[in-house]
């Protein structure tokens, strides 16, 4: 059987690694990627635990992962938002750094 | 050790290699999301193997096929860029954050250990049939809900993208 | 347990690669002949024999095998190599849920002729599919080279467009048969219907004696019976998935050379092009399933044929029997399909790029909606009558 305390530290590991990538990170696509990595964790979280609470035969419990349903379809429109401010930024800055988009009005 | 614990320390490993591939890629921003591909299919073996089955296949549908291809369309369109190392002060920042997040997983990982044994899954667990039950039945609302965000994302990205101001 | 599987994969990839594979470039030089009115593919040849041009693919390999396999300067020389293993991967293990046959009782052991029964297998598809598009962006990116990286853009906005009609135009098809499962949606066209039952139910209205043939009339319950929109959509859609004519426009060779392969050469172009031929078969085989019954023999089901053929010659004659004919029905279903694509692919000339993008989201896609609407309403009118 899978521990579960290994399913949440890779959770854990996953989502700190996710952090370091925002944090270092002066590439938007590359931010946003590690966006998607903290999400990913937190579906990984979500799932284990519904594992952990299955409900029973005749009344399965799957709360956990209708939310990464609906984290999965929000991710994707996060994605779709994120990129067109990228183009815009890039657009108009011909950079993908977000350290560039520094001027309130240009 | 049995298989499926085999198989899941196997996608771990895929799984945290992707992920430390997709931010260490300072050079090659496409490299950078073949890991992330890596990062999400693994995951969605870990998925199989913890019974959400319908989940894995979204995962792969989803993450796999759809949002990072939107990432190296993104990528192709306006050219890669290679990324120098920030000067003087803000390399010490960065480190720092580089520590303080090393600092916080072990945190999560000391204070999320103890949990009991996985029960045995019901019949069917996470299969089409439940996890369309489920979604049609009690979460119907957030499902709408959903469905708007996701038509506010499309008007938004096309509006952003669109629109030309010079 | 471990070895069935083993030896359906043996079976199955040996089938495509090692004999369908060859013989559907054959088929496509020589549909190209008959519909150009050329004679065609009739160079190779052993001591003179050219064996109607079948030693054609023999050469093909060769000459890909032996060709030097150049990487282009500048080029990304691992996500160069990667590219091709890419795109031919996704179209191999896509077979593993296609059933060829059903599933037949020989005493206490069952044997299924499906390597890997999922109950979600029609999704698997799907999913295997949506990363079939890494192939073209790959080679697009990692040549260095403008037409690649042209035809690398085409290719993946191509694939990922049509995904989306790909997906809805099915639902309709989940909606009548109530599965997923690809040996289940068999079975379920392992029947007949009475095709008079629909208009019946939905506008009440009754034939009178004399044209009691009409309303008695039975159909296979066949998906393209059920759900005829659903399939000429679905056929359109993963047609284009697979990039070949008339959605060709990735390599489209008058307009950017050959597109993201071409960079490409020697056996890394070859698994291109294989991966390409294997997703006619692939797509053959989905159809097949999906709409026209898979293995099934119209008007005869599996009970019938091992009772009718038991009687004089015993069970497990007749189920072993069964067995032949349905792959044989199964075969015979897929090379159909396959013609039917080659037809289609030396008929229809290339459409632009932009007629590509319209025809998806402006026909396709609102027309897949249309059709769940009315598969939905007309599900829930035939229930309220019953």
């Amino acid at each position: 059987m899978i521990p579960l305390d290994h399913v949440i530290g890779l959770s854990a590991v996953l989502f700190s690694l996710g952090v370091i990538g925002v944090l270092v990170r002066r590439n938007l696509i590359v931010m946003l990627m590690s966006v998607e990595l903290m999400l990913n964790a937190a579906n990984l979280a979500f799932i284990a635990f519904n594992r952990l609470w299955p409900g029973t035969d005749a009344t399965p419990v799957l709360d956990g992962q209708v939310f990464v349903l609906l984290v999965i379809t929000v991710a994707a429109a996060e994605v779709a938002v994120g990129m067109g401010i990228l183009l815009a930024l890039f657009r108009n800055r011909d950079s993908a750094d977000p350290e560039e988009a520094s001027l309130l009005k240009w | 050790m049995n298989f499926p614990t085999l198989l899941f320390y196997t996608f771990a490993l895929l799984v945290v290699a992707g992920a430390v591939g997709t931010i260490a890629n300072i050079r090659n921003t496409v490299a950078a999301a073949m890991s992330l591909v890596l990062t999400m299919v693994s995951l969605a073996g870990i998925y199989v193997l913890l019974g959400a089955h319908m989940i894995a296949v979204f995962q792969i549908m989803v993450y796999g096929g759809a949002i990072v291809v939107l990432f190296l369309f993104a990528v192709m369109l306006h050219g890669d860029e290679h990324e120098e190392l920030p000067p003087g002060r803000m390399r010490l920042v960065k480190a720092a954050s580089v520590l303080v997040a090393i600092c916080v997983m072990a945190g999560l990982v000391r204070a999320l250990v103890g949990f009991p044994e996985l029960p045995a899954a019901p019949v069917g667990f996470g299969r089409a049939r439940q996890v369309g039950i489920a979604l049609y039945s009690d979460y119907v609302l957030l499902v709408e809900m959903v469905s708007q965000v996701l038509l506010a994302a499309i008007v938004g990205a096309l509006v952003l993208a669109k629109r030309k101001i010079d | 347990m471990v070895v069935a599987v083993f030896v359906k994969t043996a079976f199955i990839l040996f089938v495509v690669i090692g004999v369908l594979a060859p013989i559907i470039t054959w088929v496509e030089r020589k549909q190209s002949a008959l519909m150009q009115n050329r004679i065609g593919a009739n160079r190779a040849s052993v001591a003179g024999m050219t064996f109607i041009g079948l030693l054609h693919p023999a050469a093909d390999v060769i000459k890909l095998l032996v060709k030097e396999d150049v990487v282009p300067a500048g080029a990304n020389r691992v996500l160069h190599l990667l590219a091709p293993v890419m795109a031919a991967v996704p179209a191999i293990i896509a077979f593993a849920v296609i059933p060829f046959g059903g599933s037949y009782h020989f005493g206490e052991t069952t044997i299924e002729l499906v390597v890997a029964n999922l109950d979600w297998g029609l999704l698997y598809i799907f999913a295997i599919g949506s990363l079939a598009a890494y192939g073209p962006i790959l080679a697009g990116w990692a040549s260095n080279s403008g037409w690649s990286f042209l035809g690398s853009l085409r290719a993946s906005a191509q694939m990922l467009s049509y995904e989306v009609t790909l997906g809805f135009s099915v639902v309709g098809v989940f909606m009548v048969f109530q599965t997923l499962r690809l040996t289940d949606m068999a079975i379920a066209q392992d029947t007949t219907f009475r095709a008079f039952a629909f208009v019946e139910g939905l506008f009440g209205l009754t034939l009178p004696a004399s044209l009691g043939w009409i309303s008695a009339l039975r159909l296979p319950n066949w998906g393209i019976f059920l759900q005829p929109l659903a399939f000429v959509l679905f056929l359109t859609a993963i047609m284009a998935e697979n990039k070949r004519p008339p959605f060709d426009t990735p390599e489209g060779e008058s307009e950017i050379v050959a597109g993201y392969h071409t960079e490409y050469s020697g056996m890394r172009f070859g698994l291109f092009y294989m991966s390409e031929f294997i997703g006619v078969v692939v797509i053959a085989g989905l159809i097949t399933t999906i709409f026209f019954g898979g293995w099934s023999v119209p008007y005869l089901s599996q009970e019938m044929i091992i009772a009718g053929v038991g009687h004089f010659f015993g069970v497990g004659f007749a189920t072993g029997f069964c067995m032949l004919v349905h792959f044989v029905s199964f075969m015979l279903k897929l090379a159909a399909m396959i013609w039917l694509q080659m037809a289609l692919r030396w008929t229809l000339p290339r459409f632009r790029y932009d007629q590509v993008m319209n025809l998806c989201w402006k026909i396709l896609l609102p027309l897949s909606l249309a059709n769940i609407l009315v598969t939905g309403a007309v599900i829930l009118a035939l229930e309220g009558a019953a």
